[in-house]
């Protein structure tokens, strides 16, 4: 399989601040990725470098198996879908949609027919002779879409398209933009610092952090095995408990976390294997189960329940183990209260665990 | 004592004229009076016959109504050594209007956009410089002016005259447009550049039809400005192109024969006719334009 983008040895600065440093993604053909991050991670900047808004200052950017560093954005393949929508105000979404291939020089009745075709994929028939000012929010981005639509395109970039929108709209939207993936299996590089978006929607997700990549992988991967200690806070919502342990070697090895010994014997270790030392033992909420069920688990252990917060689907629980700050899901039927001491457990083969410098091991 | 019973209380509350209020209103119609009583006496006295001016009854309402001090202000007054009155002026003036407000008013958008949407290198310094001119007083530039002009032989004529309020408009139009222009989502401008357009396609079909509330601004700002310019007329005018606020002038200063103060008073009346009529036309549009920040997609 081709590659749909690459991103080979980028590196872009403004003056002497380093926003993206020698950042190296490879994109397959009709891939679906992911960049998340925190905000100022250098995301969106990114994506203007592929699609040719901002110079990059060192690297290349290859599109298509064409290296178009040097090309105009209209050059290159590629539609994009802003957060603010930039639909321009005074044209009808027909003109919207129409500009680029106008300006392209495009004959009239191709011009129709895509404008009809994208229209009818993305169900805005009805709106064609509104402007932009006449539509609702969700219907605004679609158009946007659109407009990436008909100039049928290798790949398309978005950078946060649903982050203007109210969560119905965006949950709806989203699954819109699956469905519109897996319908033109286009490359799509999609720019988000939501985390439910980036699950969802990704075949791939690159997590970045002040310019660099912190880890490219699958949803599933990052999720129960995040690469480093920022990618585990950031995934995972609410976020993962992180314990400060002391990692046993020996014929028993456990990580000793205050008085309590968790069993390391579950734990698969990566790459250094089992160094000795002192460690950050991470396990999510999720993860953890209380009352019986805690019984059959590895660990076990006692807690006294501080905070109790319902959401509906499910309750969280605020406690203390061995004096530091621990949370853990439970079923919305339950009978605790606030004091009670509650029975809980996890098994450390689903926990995940980080040296000092914060690299899983 | 009196307590309003708070079971009383419900829906809109009724408004009450206070102290405060009062003082204000009152404020405000001695204000106005200030302003429009030497309009008031402009009007009475351009409608009295000269008899009656001579009456030194200032605030009376004219015996007899007569137009002979318009019409007269309008094609017979003199203005030095001709007497057609006003309104060669009035041509003059409208002539150079128009061409600086269209020239000065599209070089300063296509500045503002250039200097929002294109940051090439140097265009901070390139702005600050412009900025700068706006706080030159024009009368220490006169002199260099007219020897460039002079050189380059277009001193004294309407070409003359355009330059130089392009160049003095230049500026404040600039300052205006591009404050417009960076309010605009700059996600506009990079959506119009994957479409694939262009440096002026990106200015004449998506920037300016958005501009429209501002151009007004910096029409009715150029216009009211360039007509009621005095001293850039009388100097770079030369004979042929005085504007009509030059020509008053020599009406009303003229130093032979009686002072026709009725004439005068109808000559000033015109000559400020029409930034009046702008504003009383475009106010509201004046000010729709300046409030116009957050332009909602």
């Amino acid at each position: 399989m081709t590659n749909g983008v690459s991103i080979r040895d980028l590196s872009l600065s403004f003056g002497s601040l380093s926003v993206i440093d020698t950042l190296n993604i490879d994109i397959q053909e009709g891939e679906f990725l992911v960049l998340l991050g925190p905000s100022g991670c250098g995301k969106s900047t990114l994506l203007n470098v592929i699609a040719g808004l901002l110079e990059a200052t060192d690297g290349e950017v290859w599109i298509s198996g064409r290296n178009v560093t040097w090309e105009e954005p209209k050059d290159r393949g590629i539609g994009m879908v802003f957060q603010s929508y930039a639909l321009y105000p005074q044209m009808t979404v027909e003109k919207n949609l129409s500009f680029g291939l106008q300006v392209s020089g495009m004959a009239k009745p191709e011009i129709s027919k895509r404008v009809a075709r994208a229209a009818e994929v993305l169900q805005i028939e009805p709106l064609l002779k509104r402007r932009p000012g006449a539509l609702s929010g969700g219907q605004r981005q679609r158009v946007a879409i659109g407009r990436a639509l008909v100039r049928d395109v290798d790949v398309f970039l978005f950078d946060e398209p649903l982050s203007n929108l109210d969560a119905k709209l965006r949950a709806e939207l989203r699954v819109e933009i699956k469905r519109l993936h897996q319908k033109l299996s286009n490359t799509m590089i999609y720019v988000t610092h939501d985390q439910i978006e980036a699950m969802t929607l990704a075949d791939r997700i690159a997590i970045m952090k002040g310019g660099v990549l912190q880890q490219l992988d699958t949803p599933q991967t990052i999720y129960s095995r995040p690469a480093n200690r920022f990618v585990a806070g950031f995934i995972g919502s609410p976020g993962m408990n992180f314990l400060n342990a002391e990692l046993e070697a020996g014929a028993d090895p456990a990580f000793k976390v205050g008085a309590s010994r968790i069993p390391a014997a579950g734990y698969s270790f990566d790459g250094l294997g089992l160094v000795a030392g002192p460690v950050t033992f991470g396990v999510r909420p999720e993860h953890v189960a209380a009352g019986e069920q805690a019984e059959k688990l590895p660990f076990v252990t006692d807690v006294p329940i501080e905070v109790i917060e319902p959401m509906g689907a499910d309750t969280l629980v605020w406690s203390r183990f061995e004096g530091q700050e621990f949370t853990f899901r439970i079923d919305s039927e339950h009978t605790y209260r606030v004091g009670d001491q509650v029975r809980i457990g996890f098994d450390p083969a689903r926990a995940s665990v980080f040296d000092a410098s914060g690299n899983r091991l | 004592m009196t307590q309003t019973n708070p079971a009383v209380a419900r829906g809109r509350k009724p408004k009450k004229m206070s102290p405060a209020r009062y003082g204000l209103y009152g404020l405000l119609v001695i204000s106005a009076t200030f302003f429009l009583t030497p309009l008031y006496v402009m009007i009475v006295t351009s409608l009295k016959p000269l008899e009656e001016v001579r009456l030194g009854r200032l605030f009376s309402l004219p015996a007899d109504i007569t137009f002979d001090a318009w019409i007269k202000a309008w094609s017979t007054a003199c203005t030095g050594v001709t007497c057609a009155g006003i309104s060669p002026g009035f041509v003059n003036s409208v002539q150079i209007t128009v061409v600086s407000v269209l020239i000065s008013v599209l070089l300063g958008a296509v500045n503002g956009y250039a200097l929002s949407f294109w940051r090439y290198r140097g265009a901070n310094v390139l702005f600050g410089i412009l900025v700068m001119g706006a706080f030159v007083p024009f009368q220490a530039v006169i002199y260099p002016l007219i020897v460039f002009q002079r050189e380059i032989g277009i001193f004294g004529s309407l070409a003359g005259i355009v330059m130089v309020h392009c160049i003095f408009g230049m500026p404040i139009i600039t300052l205006i447009f591009r404050n417009y222009f960076s309010s605009l989502p700059e996600e506009l401008f990079k959506a119009a550049r994957i479409d694939g357009a262009g440096f002026w396609q990106i200015f004449l079909r998506i920037m300016m039809p958005m501009a429209v509330p501002i151009t007004a601004v910096a029409v009715i700002l150029q216009t009211t400005g360039i007509w009621n310019d005095y001293l850039l007329g009388l100097v770079f005018g030369g004979r042929d192109n005085q504007p009509m606020t030059v020509q008053l002038n020599n009406i009303v200063t003229t130093s032979y024969g009686v002072r026709e103060y009725n004439v005068n008073m109808a000559a000033t009346i015109l000559t400020a006719a029409v930034p009046l009529v702008i504003y009383f036309l475009s106010g509201r549009f004046f000010v729709q334009g300046i409030a116009a920040g957050a332009v909602k997609g």
